[in-house]
């Protein structure tokens, strides 16, 4: 056998460093939740809010996640609780940590869900179950699939029985997920990210170039073409009032400055325990920011040009408008796309498989946050960490698939702990980090080992722009959702919807319930942290 | 599709295929950076060995 040579071995081991960092960052959140947010809050005008966040938010918090991560880790902590101790001397210190283990576990209970959702759809269409003659029995299936119809309709398909639901599939999920934290097989996931998430990158290359070629599928209703779909998705103002009006309403940067979180993991809880674990030579500043435009390609290029502008072109603006929860367009869209195409099983299959796949990927990484905590605070093993946490978030899934009617629990959760909660607990992070940490030891901690230089003005950003920022957004919506009553007919704000829905109430009675464990869980990890600083003082007088 | 459509579009996508290629040019210019860099997929977390 021929050896490679040098040169050879060194590319190869670039590219794929290259595809590792950026498909690590690619999930659900990509093809599914950004195309359901942009097109909630008006397509073109979402883009604004959105760049924005991505250069004042995404980036620099993401830098000041893995900097906090390594220099906690430096100091013997890698969970949240732990690494917010070292940085800030105060007794209350890790408690903010809280947010930082029920976001990645809360997202994990629905995301798990939607999960499930792909893995279905890759099934049925490598047994050739999903040829469906219209766009509106897509939509009829969807719907039937997910029990988006009335709470506890998941559970089984009508025709089809447990096996065909949604549930069977989740269930398979969790023993997937769970199997492989479980026996530690996670090692595995860098050889899939440098491999599986290029295909799943040229899978959606090729679904674009159809998309963008649809033309007018339905000569009879010649306004449901493919420009007007791109139209929808780029054009600022698409909505009722204009782009000024979209852009006055402090929700929609709210909902932009989520997702860049959510798809960029950042504000998870995740990066800095993982970051925990990094030598202090290694680079965090160009490895987040390649793992930012991975992700920010993905997103926009792919998501943004794929999903709205096929839901739009097959089944109207009306869908568009009031789409089938955050994450449910593209399961509606995009297999009326696959109906359009040459070997469209084989594609329809090989998109959702692969979208599963990184779906797995992102699961596997939201348990860690908690993992870390449950082994360093309480002293447990690996194992029982890991059967802790999936009692724990099966209840939580469990939760979500039975209260499906519209999907109210999904939709919740994800809007108080995707959105609000990554929110909050970015806000948090930055202010420590600018504020307590300290800007310049801060970045004398990301500029360690870096491979590119970060500009000084992302000092100003990360202790100025971005808490006021954050913090102004965050007073207007908070003003108008809970302080104000709106004044259009029919519009409801979110204290409307807390004290008019049970299914809301119940669902933040879990969020606060999880919390609580959580805080509980960190109390005890205090006492045990601050027994063994004592033991060391006595061995070391 | 308006003007404002095809700019915000052609900034988007372009801003964004912009930055991931000179992440990919920064990645394969810089000499040992195959060594220092990482994702959340790669990096191991030592409790897996204590299993």
């Amino acid at each position: 056998m021929s050896q490679a040579s040098p040169g050879k071995e060194a590319w190869a081991s670039r590219i794929g460093v290259i595809l590792a960092v950026t498909g690590s960052a690619v999930g659900l959140g990509n093809f599914l939740r950004f195309p359901g947010l942009a097109a909630q809050y008006g397509g073109g005008a979402f883009m604004i809010p959105y760049a924005v966040a991505f250069l004042l938010l995404g980036l620099p918090i993401a830098w000041v996640e893995w900097s906090m991560g390594r220099y906690g880790g430096a100091r013997g902590f890698n969970s949240s609780p732990g690494i917010y101790r070292a940085i800030w001397k105060t007794p209350a210190a890790p408690y903010f940590g809280v947010l930082s283990m029920i976001v990645p576990v809360m997202i994990y209970m629905y995301y798990v869900y939607v999960e499930a959702w792909c893995l279905a759809y890759a099934m049925r269409y490598l047994f050739g179950a999903m040829d469906f003659g219209s766009a509106a029995e897509y939509e009829q299936f969807f719907s039937a699939f997910v029990g988006e119809g009335g709470h506890g309709n998941a559970l089984m398909i009508p025709g089809e029985g447990l096996l065909g639901s949604a549930v069977f599939f989740l269930v398979v999920c969790f023993a997937i997920n769970f199997t492989l934290i479980y026996r530690g097989l996670t090692r595995g996931i860098e050889w899939f990210c440098k491999w599986a998430m290029p295909a799943l990158i040229v899978c959606g290359l090729i679904v674009l170039v159809r998309v963008l070629t649809l033309g007018t599928p339905d000569p009879a209703i010649p306004e449901q073409n493919v420009l007007a779909g791109l139209g929808y998705m780029w054009n600022p103002g698409t909505n009722e009032g204009g782009l000024l009006k979209s852009l006055a309403n402090p929700e929609i940067w709210l909902a932009a400055a989520g997702q860049i979180f959510f798809s960029l993991s950042v504000g998870f809880g995740i990066i800095i325990t993982y970051s925990s674990y990094l030598r202090r030579e290694d680079d965090i500043a160009l490895s987040s920011v390649t793992a930012c435009a991975g992700n920010g390609f993905c997103e926009v290029a792919l998501g943004g040009l794929i999903t709205i502008p096929a839901a739009f072109v097959f089944l109207g603006v009306a869908f568009v408008q009031n789409p089938p929860g955050t994450f449910g367009m593209g399961f509606v869209a995009l297999p009326n796309v696959f109906g359009q195409m040459p070997a469209g099983n084989v594609f329809g299959f090989l998109f959702f498989f692969l979208l599963f796949l990184a779906a797995v990927t992102s699961s596997l990484s939201m348990l860690q946050p908690a993992i870390a905590l449950l082994e360093e605070g309480l002293g447990l093993g690996r194992k029982a960490s890991v059967a802790m946490l999936g009692f724990i978030t099966a209840v939580g899934a469990g939760f979500v698939v039975f209260f499906s009617k519209d999907f109210i629990a999904l939709d919740t959760i994800d809007f108080w702990i995707g959105t609000f909660g990554i929110y909050v607990l970015a806000t948090f992070q930055v202010i420590l980090f600018g504020w307590v940490l300290g800007v310049d030891r801060g970045f004398e901690e990301l500029r360690r080992g870096a491979e590119i230089r970060i500009p000084t003005f992302f000092k100003y950003v990360i202790k100025y722009v971005a808490p006021v920022y954050l913090l102004t957004i965050i007073g207007f919506w908070f003003h108008n959702e809970f302080l104000t009553v709106p004044d259009e007919p029919g519009k409801t704000t979110r204290l409307r919807q807390i004290l008019d829905s049970l299914e809301v109430q119940l669902s933040l009675a879990l969020i606060f319930t999880v919390g609580i464990l959580f805080t509980l869980l960190i109390a005890q990890s205090v006492k045990r942290w601050k027994a063994a600083e004592r033991a060391q003082v006595e061995v070391i007088p | 599709m308006t003007l404002g459509g095809w700019i915000v579009m052609a900034l988007s996508v372009g801003g964004m295929t912009g930055l991931l290629s000179w992440c990919i040019y920064k990645v394969v210019s810089t000499p040992g950076s195959t060594e220092h860099l990482h994702s959340t997929a790669d990096i191991e977390t030592p409790d897996i060995e204590d299993d």
